[in-house]
């Protein structure tokens, strides 16, 4: 039989490879191969951590392909890179130079304001951001082969990431109590493809991989997201705008791990150094939060 | 009958899910006194650099070791990996299969497959014939074997995706990810 690739168990299949494990944020090969050494089980690579986005100000754009390809050099983990919402076009760039998975991401300025890529155009399988099932279940309907809760990035506060998983899982749990009569409603007050919410009330979970983001920054709130129903957490600022990121990194991708041991997990938490300072995200305004980007 | 699954990072839920189907109790294993009473191991997909680092940060490598000399473990991708004793390349390894693999050796994951396979060893001892469809994903290959080690499949051009050496058993590819439950069939078969 001639070989098939890019086909939907191929995309899914590999994030299920990630689950219980750890994805991180990564500026350049350095960083890239201190998360491998931590047992990060595959980096996102972009030119800045978004606390630094936030920080800089201006458009958040892809990174530099040939920044991308020194860290694919760099490490034996899948390599994940970011486009901007909407921008097909630098999707292709990255499908072009052999990313592993692209974020369709919030984190970078969106490229279209009202219409996401049209990913089962692609080879390559991507991760998109959500708020909540609705949200979710649209990203998979155009093809998002993982989804990832948002939190608020690049702000070192869980508590986005809390709201985020909690209203996911718990519009999980809602659906298992549903007649199925009730599901074509549902579908319309959440704007979600209604054959997907079909398939996760029946699967009990999200049709894909959820992992959780934004927000993360220590092994607890690693656990935390875990112990809420999350496959796997990403962390972003969390690790390099720490005090000392190898130990951190470490201790978080120990805590994913053992995320129901609370003897392991106060022994991962000590010494681990300064966490990142991180941004109050309840004070902070709500034009400079990035989480309601995406349709 | 009572299998394990390494749950350290990768998919074990999906190997676990499997097992419930054919009605085996499971354990998932992340720390050397969970593998006691087990019948079995199986080492899932997953990152094998993430899977190594950790069995040796929570001192597994020396039990499962010794697990694996008298009861059968199965590695898939990842899983086979780790149960080689030669990736040409500095990361833990159990070292308990004599076969050399090589990593991602189809390239990246736009490289990634399905195919068919025809598994003579398998069907015959399932009593069935039609071909096992295989999900590769990022997939290793088996570069060379030993003496003692049986190939169960290879490739159209020669290259080895499934291995076996008396009770542990060596696959590239991911029958946990397909609804065809004959390889873990076969490796119960093997625990028992």
């Amino acid at each position: 039989m001639q070989a098939k690739t890019g086909t939907w168990t191929e995309k899914k299949g590999l994030a299920q490879m990630l689950k219980g494990g750890v994805i991180m944020d990564v500026v350049n090969a350095e960083h890239a191969k201190i998360a491998e050494e931590a047992g990060a089980c595959a980096v996102m690579a972009l030119e800045r951590v978004p606390a630094d986005i936030r920080a800089d100000g201006g458009v958040a754009r892809m990174s530099d392909p040939e920044m991308i390809l020194k860290i694919m050099d760099a490490v034996s983990i899948p390599v994940m890179a970011k486009c901007r919402i909407g921008h097909f076009v630098e999707a292709q760039i990255l499908e072009a130079i052999g990313v592993d998975y692209i974020d369709e991401s919030e984190v970078l300025t969106p490229a279209d304001e009202e219409h996401h890529i049209l990913k089962h155009d692609f080879k390559v399988p991507f991760v998109c951001g959500c708020r909540n099932i609705g949200e979710a279940l649209r990203r998979i309907g155009e093809g998002a082969a993982m989804i990832r809760t948002k939190g608020e990035a690049g702000t070192g506060d869980v508590v986005e990431a809390v709201r985020h998983a909690r209203t996911v899982i718990g519009a999980i749990r809602q659906l298992q109590t549903m007649g199925d009569e009730e599901l074509m409603t549902f579908a319309k007050n959440n704007g979600a493809p209604y054959e997907l919410v079909k398939e996760t009330k029946e699967l009990g979970r999200m049709p894909v991989v959820n992992f959780a983001a934004g927000g993360v920054a220590t092994p607890a709130d690693a656990a935390l997201m875990m112990q809420l129903g999350v496959d796997g957490v990403f962390v972003g600022s969390g690790i390099f705008k720490s005090g000392n990121p190898a130990r951190r990194a470490q201790a978080i991708v120990k805590a994913v791990t053992h995320y129901q041991d609370a003897s392991i997990l106060a022994e991962v938490s000590k010494n681990l150094g300064e966490a990142m300072v991180g941004r109050n995200v309840s004070q902070m305004p709500e034009a400079e939060k990035i989480a309601g980007r995406g349709w | 009958m009572k299998i394990g699954v390494l749950a350290l990072q990768g998919d074990f839920a999906e190997h676990i899910s499997m097992l419930k189907k054919l009605a085996v109790e499971t354990a998932e294993v992340r720390l050397p006194e969970h593998l006691k009473g087990l019948d079995g191991l199986i080492i899932p997909g997953g990152e094998s650099t993430t899977i190594g680092k950790l069995a040796t940060a929570y001192k597994l490598i020396e039990p499962l070791r010794e697990f694996g000399k008298s009861h059968a473990v199965w590695g898939t991708c990842a899983g086979a990996i780790f149960l080689s004793n030669d990736i040409g390349r500095d990361q833990p390894l159990l070292g308990l299969m004599d076969i050399k693999v090589k990593r991602n050796a189809f390239g990246r994951q736009v490289d990634s497959f399905e195919t068919d396979l025809e598994i003579d060893e398998l069907f015959k001892a399932t009593g069935t014939e039609h071909p096992y469809h295989a999900v590769f994903i990022r997939a290793p290959i088996i570069e060379s074997v030993g003496g003692g080690v049986k190939v169960l499949s290879a490739l159209d051009d020669g290259r080895i995706v499934a291995a076996q050496e008396g009770h542990l058993l060596a696959t590239s590819f991911h029958p946990e990810l397909t609804d065809d439950p004959r390889f873990h069939e076969y490796f119960i078969s093997l625990a028992s």
